[in-house]
């Protein structure tokens, strides 16, 4: 270790894979994961999700949840931004999964045509 | 791109207290699951040090939800993976149940045992891998010694622990500052800093934990302290008896010496430090400075009259400052928060907070944390979550053997250095052992002093030969042979060798006899002069056990479980018990049905 400054920047890269354990309020992005999501393809659209946060290097939380009882329109996810609504959208493709990231978590924008329910 | 992006991480306690009741199966059988389910690249497990909770080991706490499992099997793995991983659903029958409300608890900020507690020594533990240095360093690791090693010159860094108000952890609550001091002002061109890690107290496992939870808090908080004082080499002494300690202590030395935290020119600072690990035998007295200097440097480990303090000549004659683990593991604390802000923990005398191991008849054992001036009260009943089995507090044993025990009058004492002295006890390392109605308070002083008795070096008379006639009259009362005068006697031979003994090991070791007959005289006298032992623990003073013969319906549980066959009878008869064989351990009364079974 050379310097204090090597040892923040050092900080800073390894800091990223510890926010995991943060239980402040960050982005959150919720994939159904009931026997029906799983069924639908839920497993492969976490992934998508995984896929693309890591690669736009974004500080979201990323958790599951159980049937919600809309299976009909499974795979679903809910985006919830701090102090905004939650957001659910169904009926989703691994490209899906990019334009919402892109559009709503990014940039904040809702991705209305895939939207099938809010929660205030 | 990465081949695993965790989007879960799943934290194992791996100390040793988890480690026993099954957290490396646990751990196994995890990856075994992770991985039958393709969940492997997702979700990594952590192994950490202790969270302090080992009442309900093994623990387990699942991220990014925070979701706090307690005594998790083998078993429950399968069920944890597909519901909770997989499925995003709590597993319910895993979580923590409040012992009074019964209230279920998910997140482990909100159990009592944790909301109640503030964490500087232990902030890390149960957080971070404590094998994996960068852990450490996101959260702030190194920082306080790269600050002081490129910004601060040593005589600021030791005024910084002075003004903190920071009092040696080990027992003593010698002034830290003013410790870093002596050995900055002593003149030499070689200066040692040592970590006192040789914790001997029955019962006492803070060192321990931190040394597993997070060793690179200690390897910086000497690496501070060297820079204080102009030291540069160290030791950590540590008994071979903690092997889990010992092996994670290494990995960080290792990692911190390869991310040049060790070594030469530090932080390029022109400042080095090597730091060395020397494993002790497991003699109580090398927790004592002078008798573990003499340790390290291969003699037989006996304590050396001071002066000369080791600051002035400590280890191979050089200029030393040596202190406890949890005295290191503040100082980054310190530095990096400020003097003002730890001071403005605690008590006006004893800033900061304080690890108690907490044991003995309680529901949450474990470890805690809690500012100085936390009442008695607070800590065992809020904390600890009271007696078990709606047993009632009889006493609290605080500073391990050479401190003493407190009846229930001084619940609301605020626990810091010097009201703890004042009530005849002392802070000590930080052992708390709970005693409840079943314990004899006698028998209880007999324990303590049987161990320092036989922890004593034999160096000096008072400690050698007092200590053991001290005992023999115990063992005396004990027997149901006490005799008039032996309170005096006790009183006596314990003032005298307080006074008179070289080394803290005998200057402490009388303390839980004498604080026991200062609050509980009355069951000393029970034993001398009416033989009988109230709590009914000394065996040869408590009479047989007798069985109703009206009330008993011949059922034969209490025969069962009679260790010494004294019970006999026939099924649907009464029974009887054989006096002359009893030994009245009382295991037969619990067991029978109609509680016809009685003391005599």
């Amino acid at each position: 270790m050379k310097s204090l400054a090597e040892l923040k920047e050092l900080r800073n890269k390894v800091q990223k894979e510890m926010k995991k354990r943060d239980q402040g309020t960050r982005a959150e992005i919720i994939v159904g994961m009931g026997t029906c999501g799983i069924a639908a393809g839920a497993r492969d659209i976490l992934k998508a999700v995984l896929a693309e946060i890591e690669k736009r290097d974004l500080d979201v939380r990323v958790t599951q949840t159980g049937c919600i009882g809309m299976c009909e329109k499974e795979p679903l996810i809910d985006v919830k931004l701090p102090g905004k609504e939650k957001i659910t959208y169904g009926n989703l493709s691994e490209a899906d999964v990019q334009k919402i990231i892109t559009e709503h978590v990014v940039n904040g924008n809702i991705v209305s045509d895939l939207v099938i329910a809010r929660h205030k | 791109m990465k081949d695993s992006i965790y989007r879960s991480h799943v934290l194992i306690c791996t100390g040793t207290g988890c480690v026993s009741s099954g957290a490396n199966t646990l751990k196994e059988s995890l990856e075994e699951e992770l991985a039958a389910n393709d969940l492997s690249g997702e979700i990594k497990i952590v192994e950490t040090g202790c969270h302090g909770f080992c009442e309900k080991g093994p623990i387990m706490i699942v991220y990014p939800e925070g979701v706090f499992y307690c005594e998790v099997q083998s078993d429950d793995v399968a069920e944890i993976v597909e519901e909770h991983l997989l499925k995003g659903r709590t597993v319910e029958r895993l979580l923590f149940k409040e012992p009074m409300t019964d209230e279920q608890i998910p997140s482990y900020q909100d159990i009592d045992f944790y909301k109640k507690q503030q964490r500087i020594a232990l902030a890390n533990c149960g957080q971070i891998d404590p094998e994996d240095i960068d852990e450490y360093i996101a959260l702030g690791g190194y920082e306080a010694a790269g600050k002081v090693l490129t910004e601060m010159d040593p005589q600021e860094v030791v005024d910084t622990v002075k003004d903190a108000g920071l009092r040696g952890r080990g027992g003593g609550g010698f002034p830290t500052g003013l410790k870093w001091q002596f050995a900055k002002n002593s003149e030499g061109d070689k200066k040692y800093v040592i970590c006192n890690a040789d914790e001997g107290d029955p019962g006492a496992f803070m060192d321990r934990s931190i040394l597993e939870g997070d060793p690179h808090r200690i390897i910086e908080g000497m690496l501070v302290a060297a820079y204080a004082i102009g030291a540069d080499e160290g030791y950590v002494y540590v008994r071979a008896e903690y092997p889990l300690a010992i092996k994670r202590l290494e990995k960080a030395i290792e990692d911190a010496e390869e991310y040049g935290l060790l070594g030469e020119n530090i932080f390029s600072s022109g400042f080095n430090f090597k730091l060395h690990i020397k494993k002790g035998a497991g003699a109580f007295v090398c927790g004592e400075e002078t008798a573990l200097m003499n340790s390290i440097e291969g003699k037989r480990g006996m304590p050396t009259p001071r002066p000369p303090y080791p600051a002035v000549r400590g280890l191979w004659g050089k200029p030393t400052n040596i202190n406890n683990v949890e005295t290191y593991a503040n100082i980054p604390y310190i530095i990096n928060e400020g003097a003002d802000s730890f001071s403005a923990i605690g008590t006006e005398g004893s800033s900061g907070t304080k690890v108690f191991a907490l044991t003995g008849k309680i529901n949450n054992t474990g470890l805690v944390e809690v500012p100085m001036g936390t009442t008695l009260k607070e800590v065992i009943f809020e904390i600890g979550g009271g007696l078990g089995k709606g047993k009632k507090f009889k006493a609290v044993q605080t500073g391990g053997p050479s401190g003493g025990c407190l009846p229930e009058d001084y619940l609301d004492l605020p626990i810091d250095y010097d009201s703890l002295l004042d009530a005849g006890t002392m802070m000590g390392s930080g052992g708390m052992v709970v005693m409840d109605e079943d314990s004899c308070m006698v028998d209880v002083a007999r324990f303590f002093l049987n161990f320092t008795q036989s922890e004593s070096c034999g160096k000096c008379t008072p400690c050698r030969e007092g200590t053991k006639r001290m005992l023999e009259i115990l063992n005396r009362i004990t027997d149901g042979e006490g005799k008039d005068g032996d309170i005096e006697l006790l009183l006596e031979l314990g003032e005298h060798i307080k006074s008179t003994s070289l080394c803290g090991l005998g200057q402490s070791a009388p303390n839980p006899v004498l604080s026991t007959i200062r609050y509980f005289r009355d069951e000393y006298e029970a034993h001398i002069h009416d033989h009988n032992c109230p709590a009914g623990v000394c065996s040869d003073l408590v009479s047989a056990y007798v069985i109703d013969e009206e009330a008993c319906i011949g059922c034969g549980k209490c025969a069962k479980v009679c260790p010494v066959d004294a019970i006999s009878g026939e099924i649907k008869s009464p029974f009887t018990i054989d006096p002359d064989v009893c030994i009245a351990c009382g295991a037969c009364e619990p067991e029978c049905p109609v509680d016809a079974i009685s003391q005599a």
